[in-house]
């Protein structure tokens, strides 16, 4: 064989990667949407869940809802110190030792194994605290989970922030602090907003993490009572709230009926995928929109 | 602090006057006048969790300032929690004593309901019945193939649950004789009852155990020494493969009377011939003999 | 401030001197919280999983030969745990064998072959791959590829090969996306400089582009690896959850995470049991850590090269 027929089986072999990795991905989101539109209907989204020892199916709003909420609460915690750290990060980190060390810390927690925190959570926030498993264990354990994830995205953001107008304002006798809030953090707000959204998508399928610090589990909820502190209230952050993906492990591994488990799961996989594509649309087009609107004036 | 939950109690009352008035009138068992409020935590087995939903539901519309919170987390955890006063309710699938670290003179067992436990087989593997022996040594794996034991040229699966599950300390304990060969090895170990069940009814050879509730005509409950696994023979102990599904207290517990006010209901005729006998588990009241933590037989 | 009607015009001259350098140093100090706290988080984690970890070698309740042993068996205290562990690096090392070659020609593809169309299709496949959560791959295992595999192979198709299948889809998109960036840090000139002596694109791609981006490629590779020896909820799942020894690949294995996951809520904190599953967590962050270290070696190498 020579080289110009090598070259050419190799480009084959290329294209055919390509073509089975678009056809398995084709395939997975085939699955779960034709396997689960049927499921879905107006009850399913709107009511609690049926009790599975008497074969009822019911639905998933609290679970729903949980996610949502967990994502909210967590994103509260979160986006402070990520701006926080990442600003650090982009703007006064020197190269000095404490500089890698921090780096280090970074790359050790964004590899943290979803389990390994959900342990650590399930020490802190469910043993330790005398809690037991609540929303607010929760949000706090998916904020580990999501912290180095989000330095990164805000220190990128204002790294890509253009050095010109940085040092405009500055000559202008701005102080450092003035420039990053005044001139760059609006500046590499897109940056930081489409970055955001993706993680959002992140920590709205995380199961592992949640499993011993939000619970399994969802109390009645009462969605007429909104004050925070009724045991009740869909509000309450100490309350144990299962998501929508722990529900889903949950019905799996101990339903009593495999139907039930098959549609309860097929439903809300649906939901939770449908969920997840659109935080990416979403977080695509805004980047997009906005890079527009920047570049055109 | 009687007088605090008293006046709670009447504002209760004051905002769900006629709720309360409904509820009261209907329900049999709520005949001491006397209202019930707060808050119940009930932490532990996910085998009991929907019973316990179940059953909740109905005394919380039966007593509208009760809230009760239930949690599933596994038995261990429920123990845990009903010893160190963290949960009010700590459910378990197997006795306080025969778990380590677990000090059982800071709980109050209550006996809620029983579950037979049955070896099931796949349909096709040819046998009814075996005698002990013969399950513990297609358990410990000395024999592998259904022709052993009279039935098809087909190799054996075994189905498990997972080592920490009470179905499986039970299953081990009084089918098994607690035979020190039993490893749950080859096979497959799952711990939902409906997945065992789908695995054994579409597996050549399969073998498993399930709670009685779970047996349907997929799969084939075997005989045990020509014994039938009945609900009649576990309540005479004709039939020694089952277990107590317990709800623990805490022996110095801080919502003493709320609990034992939701024990009441779960012990009373409404649950146990309602609920627990259309769940096809056994009520605790049709029991005509008691066992304790060691295995004795009263 | 209080005293404002008695200043001077020196001191009035300082004052918004004096905001700006506060304003400056709170700004400072709240980035610099912001570190601390997740310095603070990652270091008690790691003490509070080291220690917890450590604590039934300490109590005497286990050896370390004993929990590295392959006698497990919780109902006569026996925990070792050397099945389940290779259990963990079987399907870890069975995903990336299948992953790593794909996703790095998927990356190649993505930037030497088709950038126009692999940019436009592949690169918003992979992110809708990441985007997936873990239980979802869990669940189509379970009911598209664990059935599958039964009906191929006979037996009930859970097991090792169900494992790494689902965990070699999951760990693809870490793959593909880092080798990209790899990739694309190869200076255009190099690979201008082959075209120009005569080679043919696979030559060019084959000992110019991937020789240089090797250490790239590798972090990929181990990143993915991290990712799959961590990975719980998917893997317990598929894999049957029994602690035979993992050298077959339609036997039922189990691993650290689905060991955790399955005994974690049914023990009592305490029990020796218990303790071996903290014991377990200890093993599976050591990994995760071994994994940077490696990450780093790598890095080094081409940082001094």
């Amino acid at each position: 064989m020579n080289a110009k027929q090598m070259d050419r089986l190799a480009t084959l072999f290329f294209y055919l990667v390509a073509i089975l990795i678009v056809c398995t991905l084709i395939g997975l989101l085939g699955f779960i949407l034709f396997k689960g539109i049927s499921y879905i209907s107006w009850d399913f989204l709107t009511e609690a869940p049926g009790s599975y020892i008497l074969g009822e199916v019911g639905g998933i709003a609290p679970m729903l809802f949980n996610s949502f909420y967990l994502l909210i609460l967590t994103m509260i915690i979160t986006l402070p110190i990520g701006i926080g750290g990442g600003i650090y990060m982009a703007e006064y980190a020197k190269p000095t030792r404490f500089t890698k060390f921090l780096r280090l810390c970074m790359e050790v927690m964004s590899s943290l194994p979803s389990i390994i925190i959900g342990l650590f959570g399930l020490l802190l926030l469910v043993q330790y605290t005398g809690w037991g498993y609540t929303l607010a264990g929760g949000a706090l354990a998916l904020t580990i989970f999501n912290l180095p994830l989000m330095v990164r995205v805000v220190e990128q953001a204002i790294t890509a922030v253009p050095k010109d107008q940085k040092e405009a304002s500055l000559a202008l006798g701005i102080t450092h602090w003035q420039t990053i809030t005044k001139i760059m953090l609006p500046v590499a707000l897109p940056g930081i907003v489409t970055g955001t959204i993706l993680a959002a998508g992140r920590i709205f399928g995380e199961a592992a993490a949640l499993l011993f610090t939000a619970g399994m589990s969802s109390p009645n909820l009462d969605f007429t009572n909104w004050d925070p502190t009724a045991v009740s209230s869909p509000l309450n952050p100490f309350r144990p709230a299962a998501t929508l993906s722990v529900y889903i492990w949950k019905v799996n591994s101990d339903s009593l009926s495999t139907q039930t488990a098959a549609i309860v799961s097929g439903g809300s996989a649906f939901i939770l995928i449908c969920v997840v594509l659109l935080f990416t649309i979403f977080a695509r087009l805004l980047g997009k929109y906005i890079y527009r609107r920047l570049t055109s004036s | 602090m009687k007088i605090k939950k008293r006046i709670l109690a009447s504002g209760l009352i004051g905002l769900a006057f006629s709720t309360v008035l409904v509820a009261c009138s209907s329900t049999a068992d709520n005949q001491n006048n006397k209202q019930l409020s707060g808050n119940l935590t009930s932490v532990g087995s996910t085998a009991m969790q929907p019973f316990v939903e179940e059953a909740s539901k109905t005394f919380m519309s039966n007593n509208p300032g009760v809230q009760i919170n239930v949690q599933g987390g596994g038995s261990g955890q429920g123990l845990t929690a009903a010893m160190n006063d963290t949960a009010d309710l700590g459910n378990s699938d197997i006795f306080a004593e025969e778990k380590q670290k677990i000090d059982a003179s800071k709980l109050v067992d209550h006996k809620a309901f029983v579950v037979g436990i049955a070896p099931v087989v796949n349909p096709n593997v040819g046998v009814t019945n075996l005698t002990q022996q013969q399950l513990i040594d297609i358990f410990t794996g000395k024999i592998k193939n259904w022709k052993e034991v009279g039935g098809k040229d087909q190799a054996i699966v075994l189905v498990n649950r997972s080592e920490s599950s009470g179905t499986r300390a039970a299953f081990a304990k009084f089918a098994l004789k607690d035979n020190k060969e039993f490893r749950g090895k080859g096979g497959i170990v799952e711990d939902s009852s409906g997945t065992v069940r789908k695995i054994i009814g579409q597996t050549q050879g399969a073998i498993g155990y399930l709670a009685f509730s779970y047996v349907d005509n997929t799969v084939k409950a075997l005989t045990l020494d020509g014994v039938q696994p009945t609900n009649e023979n576990v309540t005479t102990n004709k039939w020694k493969v089952w277990a107590y599904e317990h709800i623990y207290t805490n022996a110095n517990g801080k919502n003493k009377p709320l609990e034992e006010a939701f024990i009441k209901y779960i012990l009373s005729d409404e649950v146990q011939k309602g609920l627990v006998t259309k769940l096809n588990y056994i009520p605790i009241t049709n029991m005509k003999v008691e066992r304790d933590a060691s295995g004795n037989v009263k | 401030m209080k005293e404002r009607g008695n200043t001077s015009l020196a001191e009035k001259l300082q004052t918004p001197a004096r905001r700006i350098f506060w304003t400056e140093w709170r700004g400072r100090s709240i980035t610099y919280v912001s570190v601390w706290i997740v310095i603070l988080i990652l270091l008690s984690l790691l003490w509070f999983i080291t220690s917890k970890g450590l604590q039934p070698f300490l109590n005497g309740e286990i050896t370390l030969s004993q929990f590295f042993s392959t006698n497990w068996s919780p109902q006569d205290n026996k925990f070792g745990s050397l099945y389940i562990m290779l259990g963990s690096f079987m399907v870890t090392i069975g995903a990336t064998l299948i992953s790593a070659p794909l996703g790095i020609s998927a990356a190649i593809f993505m930037t030497e072959i088709a950038p126009k169309w692999g940019k436009k299709v592949l690169q918003p496949a992979t992110e809708i791959l990441v985007g997936i959560p873990s239980v979802v791959y869990g669940f189509i295992g379970l009911t598209l590829l664990v059935p599958f595999i039964g009906k191929l192979i006979g037996g009930i198709g859970f097991g090792l090969l169900s494992g790494i299948l689902v965990l070699s889809i999951m760990i693809l998109p870490t793959i593909i996306s880092i080798s990209v960036d790899a990739i694309e840090a190869v200076p255009q000139k190099y690979r201008e400089g082959s075209y120009a002596l005569g080679a043919t694109r696979w030559q060019t791609i084959w000992k110019i582009v991937l020789k240089t981006a090797l250490p790239g490629l590798m972090t990929a590779v181990v990143l993915g690896m991290a990712r799959a020896f961590g990975e719980a909820l998917a893997v317990q799942m598929v894999i049957g959850n029994v602690p035979n020894a993992p050298f077959h690949f339609f036997i039922s294995i189990h691993t650290l995470t689905s060991m955790i996951t399955q005994n974690m809520g049914n023990t009592v904190p305490g029990e020796t049991f218990n303790q071996i599953l903290w014991s377990m967590a200890l093993v599976l962050l050591l990994m995760t850590l071994v994994f940077i270290l490696v990450i780093r070696l790598i890095t080094r190498r081409r940082d001094v090269s």
